[in-house]
């Protein structure tokens, strides 16, 4: 290995050279043994990923999302080479994970949101200090890297203290700096902001973005939290299932949840249901307010125009779907269908 | 190997041993624990060779520095468990361990050197206390030459290298059993045992006698104070403590990649 630390254009041989993270049919198959009585084991096989195909380019900061058990963290897991795939064809800088662990190692940052790479009992400094040796990072760029770090993510004060009395907050950031001292070329989040509260996030996101644009750095960032997303990616990837539900920007999410907006109208009086063209339906009355629900592609101006010819209008708003409603419609069809 | 890993492993080592060094309270408390071991120990100890001077071959003088000498290692060489096992086995029941895996270091020499770092903290943070506490106020019978020390040394270090390669292996088995704590319970009266921290297993009869000193657990008390005390010769005695390090090491070894591939495959 030696000291040579990352070489930026070393993989950029062959032809899939642009895709940095190159997935392609991969799965995974968990064989599940649960003792079900005295000496009677059920065995069950638990598919976390089925049949998975992405790529992701160099410096791409993607977003992947999915509800609970949809298998993020099992991609997450073969990416970094500590699972090995069931099936399928998974490279991340020309290698295989799990074949070449160590080697990539040396190319890949992790974080995992609910667990700590750094000593518990130790100032925080000896943790990095640790780093430094195991990635056998160049003395210099130890040093820069570190001051960075440390400024960007405010850790000055934190360096001394054991890691066992940081807030959490602190140690997310704690955690994000120590996976990127030896410079690596992608990093995975694997819920980064879960727990954390509103300022920790915002600071977390901050410095992922500069990340991102002044380092070239790849980031594939799983979340629950979809402010994440829409604050951090331009590309977002939905897993449900263990299968790659809708790939693409954020604003297309809305269309593929085939999402509505909500009109909501304030009449003179309290009236019936507002009769209204196909495809708009009325979804709610209380008293003299209506809301009618109609799809986020059609334009609002005929249906408004039609209800202010017809009824004693007062007032009326539009609102735009939320993302997490779109997602779940998302799910909720694919579990239907 | 090399350069770089070496600086590594002695990284974790030193770490190891600050991380206990932080632990004062603790520290003291331990030692304290240690020098009230020790006299109820030695009085029971001298009563019993009051009774039979010459058991096992030691003098009453022997067999005070038996005490001694197991209370100052107890803490370094775990004999009653405390070191880094407890922690490793939490982190393969939380899954913690995948973390560890994707880090380009070995786990095993990753685990050794932090329990290094400890057993040098505990030898002289909880060892030398009680031990000079002894020396000065029971009669005990300690070497003059350097050379027997420096012996002795090489022999707890032999031992502690045995005690390691024993609680991996024991650590290990958290990969496999859902609540490990009984393994670590077994491998503490084990350890507790056949170390010779009860009774020098020079006073065990017969077949008893002869199978527990061929255990490994004999490296860990009974060879470093044979040592010392001049029972036994160094050379025999290295050769003894090392074969047994370098098998038991080398069973971990194998565990740890049939966990590996365990993990890697089933997730844990
Ligand atoms: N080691 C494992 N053994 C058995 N099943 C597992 C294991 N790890 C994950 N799973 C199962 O695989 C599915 C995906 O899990 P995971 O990747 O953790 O989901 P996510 O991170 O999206 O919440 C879940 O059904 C989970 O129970
Ligand atoms: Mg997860």
């Amino acid at each position: 290995m030696g000291g040579s630390g990352t070489m930026a254009g070393a993989d950029t041989a062959g032809p899939g050279a642009a895709a940095f993270i190159e997935l392609d049919g991969v799965e995974k198959v968990f064989d599940v043994r649960k003792k079900t009585g005295f000496l009677k084991r059920e065995r069950r096989r638990v598919r976390a990923v089925d049949g998975l195909s992405f790529t992701v380019a160099r410096g791409e900061m993607v977003g992947y999302i999915g509800p609970n058990g949809a298998g993020k963290s099992t991609t997450i897991k073969m990416l970094t080479g500590i699972l090995t795939p069931s099936g399928g064809r998974l490279r991340v800088a020309g290698i295989d994970p799990s074949r070449e662990r160590t080697r990539l190692a040396q190319r890949i940052g992790v974080v995992f949101g609910q667990r700590t790479t750094l000593w518990w009992d130790l100032p925080l400094i000896d943790s990095y200090r640790l780093m430094h040796r195991m990635y056998r990072i160049p003395d210099v760029r130890y040093r820069e890297n570190l001051e960075r770090c440390v400024e960007l993510l405010q850790l000055g004060e934190l360096l001394d203290v054991p890691v066992r009395q940081l807030s959490l907050g602190q140690r997310m950031r704690g955690d994000i700096a120590a996976a990127l001292l030896h410079d690596p070329d992608v990093l995975y989040l694997d819920e980064p902001t879960i727990g954390l509260d509103v300022v920790s996030k915002a600071k977390v996101r901050g410095f992922l973005r500069d990340l991102n644009a002044e380092r070239g750095t790849t980031v594939l960032l799983t979340t629950h939290d979809l402010q994440d997303i829409e604050q951090l990616c331009s590309r977002v990837m939905v897993i449900d299932h263990g299968r790659l539900v809708y790939d693409g920007p954020l604003a297309g999410l809305h269309e593929a949840g085939e999402s509505e907006r909500t009109l909501v109208v304030d009449l003179e009086r309290e009236l019936p249901p507002i009769e209204a063209p196909e495809p708009a339906r009325v979804m709610r009355v209380e008293g003299p307010r209506q809301w009618l629900a109609f799809p986020a592609s059609a334009s609002a101006a005929g249906l408004v125009a039609r209800i202010a010819a017809e009824y004693p209008l007062v007032d009326l708003s539009v609102r735009e779907p939320d993302i997490e409603s779109v997602i779940a419609r998302m799910y909720a069809e694919r579990t239907s269908a | 190997m090399g350069v770089g890993s070496g600086r590594l492993y002695a990284a974790v080592a030193a770490g190891g041993f600050r991380r206990y060094a932080t632990y004062r309270v603790a520290t003291a408390a331990g030692v304290f624990t240690n020098t009230v071991f020790g006299l109820i120990l030695v009085y029971t100890y001298l009563a019993l060779w009051d009774e039979r001077p010459q058991l096992g071959g030691y003098d009453q003088a022997q067999a005070v520095t038996f005490v001694w000498l197991g209370q100052a290692l107890l803490a370094a060489l775990a004999i009653g468990g405390g070191g880094f096992e407890d922690e490793l086995m939490e982190r393969i029941r939380t899954g913690d361990i995948a973390v560890d895996l994707y880090r380009p270091a070995d786990l095993q020499l990753w685990w050794l050197a932090a329990d290094a770092g400890r057993a040098v903290f505990q030898l002289l943070g909880r060892g030398v206390v009680p031990f000079a506490f002894g020396s000065l106020f029971f009669p005990v019978a300690l070497p003059r030459e350097v050379s027997t020390w420096a012996a002795f040394l090489v022999a707890v270090g032999l031992g502690a290298l045995v005690s390691f390669a024993l609680r991996y292996l024991v650590a290990l088995s958290a990969f496999w059993l859902m609540d490990g704590t009984g393994m670590l319970h077994m491998a503490w009266i084990a350890g507790l045992f056949c170390s010779g921290m009860l009774l020098p297993l020079n006073v065990f009869p017969g077949a008893l006698g002869e199978v527990v000193r061929a255990l490994p657990w004999s490296s860990l008390l009974q060879a470093p104070a044979d040592v010392l005390l001049g029972e036994a010769a160094p050379l025999g005695t290295f050769v003894f403590q090392a074969a047994w390090a370098v098998a038991l090491l080398a069973v971990g070894r194998l565990v740890q990649s049939a966990a590996t591939r365990r993990v890697v495959v089933q997730g844990g």
